[in-house]
């Protein structure tokens, strides 16, 4: 604050580029409210999709339960992966705050690379449940349930595209204040689904194999 | 502490505050989310407690998980002016459960009003 005041009185120029500064960072910070907003409407998706999941849970129609389809290993290793990417995430927006692009970068790749391994698990779990006979239409419960978890699969699989999508314009342009905008609406996004996948961890899989 | 850091920095100039938070913050999160994911597990697979205190527990767990991404990762706190994210995001929250208690409650008398 002192400083700032300081710096208009020195001379007029310097107070012209702060206050043109200060109105480029409103506008990015704006935005970020903005992804905010997106990510409360995600919310509203999400809560409805529980609400249908634990309404719907226990009409099996005398098809699998969850008990006997979920495979512990599988969604343990799910969890820490993903709890790893949000931190690693975390991370590659300190490098960013530092300035080191490959360092950034560097981050940004291992956050992919578990992103990648957490949605090919989960590839891999619904085909062993379509192996099993355990499709969409088998019974309501799994309609609820390749839906809920589908749907936080491809929200995944999009953050994928859209890091990649980032790292090829840090390459680019290096660290700008509207890459690091971009790469704070990422990283934001990234811990959100990580939050969102605790639940499913707790109230899908956790109290489906109680 | 934080918050204080925030505060004084809130003003300055974009490059020179590092308002978005520490290594040792990060490190802090990252530890407390794996103890909040490793004692539902132990609670679900080690312990014999009844059914209704096994589900209070994870679920308490899940939303303190909630509440260390947000602070610690997603620093809610942070930005200058009004917190409007913090609004809009109590707002969604409160629909949220209004949506899935409401529907939880209304279908549990289901075979009552048919």
């Amino acid at each position: 604050m002192q400083h700032a005041t300081s710096h208009s009185h020195s001379n007029g120029a310097g107070a012209h580029t702060h206050s043109h500064d200060h109105g480029h960072h409103d506008q990015e910070s704006m935005k970020v409210l903005g992804f905010w907003i997106f990510l409360v409407t995600d919310c509203l998706l999400f809560g409805t999709l529980f609400a249908t999941y634990v309404v719907l849970k226990a009409h099996t129609d005398g098809g699998p339960t969850g008990k006997e389809l979920f495979e512990i290993p599988g969604f343990v290793a799910e969890t820490f992966i993903l709890l790893t990417s949000s931190f690693t995430s975390g991370l590659a927006v300190l490098a960013m705050n530092r300035k080191k692009v490959n360092q950034l970068i560097g981050w940004l790749i291992v956050t992919v690379l578990l992103g990648a391994a957490f949605v090919g698990l989960e590839i891999n779990e619904f085909v062993n449940m379509v192996h099993e006979g355990a499709t969409i239409s088998t019974s309501a419960f799994l309609t609820a349930f390749f839906v809920l978890v589908g749907t936080h699969g491809l929200h995944v699989s999009v953050g994928l595209i859209w890091m990649i999508a980032l790292m090829v314009q840090l390459k680019m342009r290096g660290v700008t204040p509207v890459t690091q905008r971009k790469i704070t609406v990422i990283s934001l996004y990234w811990h959100f689904l990580d939050v969102v996948w605790i639940f499913l961890f707790t109230i899908v899989y956790l109290m489906g194999v109680m | 502490m934080s918050q204080q850091h925030t505060g004084a920095a809130g003003h300055g100039h974009h490059d020179e505050h590092d308002d978005h938070g520490s290594l040792k913050a990060y490190i802090t999160g990252f530890i407390i989310s794996i103890v909040l994911t490793v004692i539902p597990l132990l609670v679900v697979f080690e312990t014999s407690m009844n059914k209704t205190g096994v589900i209070i527990t994870i679920i308490t767990m899940a939303v303190i998980q909630l509440i260390v991404q947000l602070f610690f990762f997603m620093h809610i706190r942070e930005g200058e002016g009004p917190k409007y994210n913090v609004m809009a995001l109590i707002l969604g929250l409160f629909i949220v459960l209004v949506i899935v208690a409401g529907s939880v409650w209304i279908m549990s008398f289901n075979s009552v009003v048919q």
